[in-house]
């Protein structure tokens, strides 16, 4: 069980075959990668500034991924958040859970990730033509994470 | 040589010890306030977060619009997410920021 916040870039294969080579139960891994689009709310984007509060962030990843332990039987779980100045194409964040078959890596993968979008302290800052944007949260991100409840 | 002076001492009628706490802003609020972190002195009326957050709107301008009750504004205290009635004392971390947009 890991996380880890970075400026730099992850390899989710390189990731994955670590965890995979480390423990010879696992019969599944599930992973999700977020990037960066080049549009959101009707505005291009040409760049994003990712902030985070160092400290309560991987305490509150930790916490997420102790619950998800406690729900599914899972053997092993990375999660990889970027900060900083990130661009369209570029990947945010890589999830991947391993477990002994699919259902319970499929599942804890998602409920990762939903209760990271709503729970992790993360704020975007994207850069438009407009000019310079703080990304408002979104409704439907709690309402994931709500579902889980 | 005058015997030992009696030593008076001056007691408050309450205890009133300094409580400082650290306060961090983060994302808009930190540009919007010009602040990224600050010691605070709580005044002795102030226990909780909705005691805090009300002494900091106190100071007006910015502070009483973005601290406005009803503003999508999340506190944590000690790095775990806090309600207006989470206890505030002495040496306490206690962020103020926007709904959080990560991932």
């Amino acid at each position: 069980m890991a996380v880890r916040v970075q400026t730099g870039d992850f390899d989710a294969g390189a990731e994955m075959a670590g965890m995979r080579r480390g423990n010879p139960k696992i019969g599944a891994i599930a992973s999700f990668v977020g990037v960066v689009r080049d549009l959101n709310e009707g505005a291009d984007v040409a760049q994003m500034t990712l902030e985070h509060y160092p400290g309560m962030t991987e305490k509150a990843l930790e916490e997420i991924v102790a619950e998800a332990r406690t729900r599914w039987d899972i053997y092993d779980v990375l999660i990889v958040h970027r900060v900083g100045t990130l661009q369209p194409t570029d990947q945010i964040v890589l999830v991947v859970v391993a477990s002994g078959h699919r259902g319970e890596a499929f599942q804890a993968c998602e409920f990762l990730m939903d209760y990271l979008k709503a729970r992790a302290p993360f704020w975007k800052k994207e850069k438009t033509p407009e000019g310079a944007r703080w990304v408002d949260a979104r409704k439907t991100d709690d309402a994931a994470a709500d579902r889980w409840r | 040589m005058p015997g030992k002076p009696a030593i008076i001492a001056v007691m408050k009628p309450n205890d009133s010890r300094i409580a400082t706490v650290e306060v961090l802003y983060f994302a808009r609020l930190r540009e919007v306030f010009g602040c990224e972190r600050e010691q605070v002195e709580l005044p002795g009326d102030v226990h909780d977060v909705a005691g805090l957050t009300a002494w900091l709107r106190n100071r007006g301008d910015a502070w009483e619009r973005e601290l406005a009750p009803g503003k999508p504004v999340r506190v944590a205290v000690n790095q775990d997410m806090a309600a207006a009635d989470t206890p505030v004392g002495n040496g306490d971390e206690v962020a103020f920021f926007p709904p959080v947009t990560g991932g």
